[in-house]
């Protein structure tokens, strides 16, 4: 069975580094004209099966199939996918333009239209004025832009892209996102990009595989893994997330009470349908910091929970402020109010307020 | 601190002149006008005149310079092919292979002349100044190796990764990437070897046929029936001519 509108199936992909699983069966199916990202820390296995894309690493077991071709014994120069490197790997004795005719001179395009291809690449990227540079009198960003042009030029099935960002500095990197995803949208193609930067993979992708020791944990749109993510892992690891351990202790309806021997109170919960949730069952409750209030008020708002809590410490970062406040001995919670007028911005460290915060806005997983 | 930095100053001051010291005085002592080496009578350049009239000394020159532009060619030949195929080996063969490649650095250059003299025989190769080059280029081939993959190695091997990935074959990554990215070291390697190979005397002595007269063994030739003026001129050449070389070797390098 082969997914037609699949641009790369992935199924049960395994690579050994000596004894370790460096990437632990691994299925991916990424849709044809994707902004696919695969997100990790380092040393999640992330390289290693974009790596194994390219043809550049063989894998153990499992099969890769591009455009439902599979790839097995297809050398890199052969496979319909081209990757950018993290270090660019620009050849630093060729000029601009010698670099990105390189893939179409190699095909044995006719020369004529390896000009036209190359100044249309060079366009996209909007490098055309600097097509006689060598690549050591360009700024980093430009680099980035060159070795981009230089693979969209073969017009690749699949473009690969490792760590695309990570050399460039934080001003050049969030611009670079917003273009890497009009650049996508221009060459209409697939895009699957290695990262281990949370914010990137959420700005550009449209959907993205978290990765941790060798294997997928979740894959989802953006919005899904950080509304709904499907374990702790990937709650930590996508934005900063508020959490508190506790066992299950009624019941009634869809509706559950969770006591918490971690701070004072108990919390009410909406129980999730796909996982079996009973008394005494343990779970996990997350709350992102956005989606807490700080009160001082003795009543909520209807369908808002509350706990008691006291301000630990204020973090003033321009556009919000962070606070961090206790719940209990062990349980420091992050808070983040917008930096407008409603702010509560007269709170120091030491006040005794609650924290409150819809109850549907919560997040509950089974330990 | 001060006082050891001192002494070591003054340490490789003396570790210079006693470098240099003879080799300052042979060039001096090329102009010396008398034709007693040992005492000085004046300037002249008439030693050097002498020897750009000197047929033998010209077809000397002449052969030598042959001899080394061939082993050279040949050397790098063979020394930029097994710099670059020794890539493609696992890194333990890699390892136990550039070893291999040190020792005939270390063996004494008699051995080595004997031991390709006696080769030649065996296969009753006459000696001539092919059998020279061919010596030439053994010892070059090392010299080759070991520069070419020094820089091999300070390549990023992203490079040919990217290559293959944008449909370059094994071939064509050699010819427009690896190689132009290796031509100072090539470049380097070859001014070396030419270098050794002009220098070269005791494995031109075992392997030199009649006729086949390459400098080096046309000064030890002369030096046999007495220093001359002339010996010092032709020696001051070749060193002045030596260092040029070597150095230019190390400049296109360091690029």
């Amino acid at each position: 069975m082969v997914d037609q509108s699949a641009s790369i199936d992935i199924a049960s992909l395994v690579k050994r580094h000596g004894a370790t699983l460096a990437v632990d069966h691994v299925s991916l199916t990424v849709q044809r004209g994707e902004f696919f990202s695969l997100l990790g820390p380092s040393g999640a296995g992330k390289t290693s099966v974009l790596r194994m894309i390219a043809g550049f690493e063989t894998p153990d077991e499992g099969t890769i199939r591009i455009d439902g071709r599979s790839m097995e014994a297809v050398p890199p120069n052969r496979r319909p996918v081209n990757l950018v490197f993290q270090s660019y790997a620009l050849f630093p004795h060729m000029t601009v333009a010698q670099n990105v005719a390189f893939g179409p001179t190699m095909q044995g395009a006719p020369r004529a239209d390896i000009t036209s291809r190359v100044r249309l690449a060079l366009d996209m990227v909007k490098l055309s004025s600097k097509e006689e540079r060598l690549p050591s009198q360009l700024s980093g960003g430009e680099q980035q832009r060159v070795a981009l042009a230089r693979a969209l030029v073969n017009r690749p099935s699949v473009l690969l892209l490792d760590e695309p960002l990570s050399a460039l500095d934080q001003q050049l990197r969030q611009e670079m996102q917003v273009e890497l995803k009009s650049i996508q949208a221009r060459a209409a193609c697939t895009f699957v990009c290695v990262t281990h930067h949370q914010e990137e993979a959420l700005t550009m992708s449209d959907r993205v595989a978290v990765m941790h020791q060798g294997r997928v944990l979740q894959v989802g749109s953006p919005q899904d893994l950080y509304e709904a993510p499907g374990s702790a892992f990937v709650a930590r690891f996508i934005g900063v997330s508020n959490e508190l351990r506790g066992i299950v202790r009624r019941i009634d309806g869809e509706r559950a009470i969770v006591h918490s021997p971690e701070c004072v109170g108990e919390i009410q919960i909406v129980l999730p349908l796909h996982l079996a949730i009973q008394v005494g069952s343990p779970v996990t409750v997350l709350i992102r910091p956005e989606r807490l209030r700080l009160s001082t008020a003795v009543q909520g708002l209807s369908g808002e929970q509350s706990l008691a809590a006291s301000v630990d410490k204020v973090l003033y970062s321009g556009s919000d402020r962070r606070y961090l406040v206790r719940l209990g001995e062990h349980v420091v919670w992050n808070v983040r109010v917008p930096n407008d007028e409603s702010g509560r911005h007269g709170l120091v460290p030491g006040d005794h307020l609650s924290v409150r915060w819809q109850i549907s806005d919560a997040v509950v997983l089974s330990e | 601190m001060k006082q050891a930095g001192g002494w070591l100053w003054r340490l490789s001051l003396a570790n210079l002149l006693f470098l240099y010291g003879p080799i300052a005085l042979l060039i001096l002592f090329s102009f010396n006008a008398s034709r007693l080496s040992a005492t000085w009578q004046g300037w002249t350049w008439q030693w050097y005149r002498a020897l750009w009239v000197n047929q033998a000394l010209l077809d000397a020159t002449a052969n030598s310079l042959w001899v080394a532009a061939v082993s050279t060619v040949l050397a790098l030949f063979l020394g930029v092919g097994l710099a670059v195929g020794l890539d493609s080996l696992s890194g333990r063969r890699q390892r136990q292979i550039e070893q291999a490649m040190l020792l005939p650095l270390v063996i004494p250059e008699v051995m080595m002349g004997v031991s390709l003299l006696l080769f030649f025989v065996l296969l009753q190769i006459p000696l001539s100044l092919m059998t020279v080059m061919m010596g030439h280029a053994l010892f070059n081939v090392p010299v080759v190796v070991i520069i070419v993959r020094a820089r091999l190695k300070k390549l990023d091997p992203r490079l040919m990764e990217v290559a293959a990935d944008l449909g370059a074959t094994y071939w064509n990554t050699l010819r427009y990437v690896t190689i132009p990215l290796l031509r100072p070291a090539i470049l380097g390697a070859g001014l070396m070897a030419f270098t050794i190979s002009l220098d070269d005397f005791i494995v031109t002595y075992f392997t030199a046929g009649p006729g086949a007269t390459t400098l080096p063994l046309k000064v030890y030739s002369m030096i046999k029936s007495g220093m001359s003026p002339e010996i010092n001129a032709l020696s001051a050449l070749f060193v002045i001519v030596s260092m040029c070389l070597i150095g230019l070797s190390l400049l296109v390098q360091r690029r």
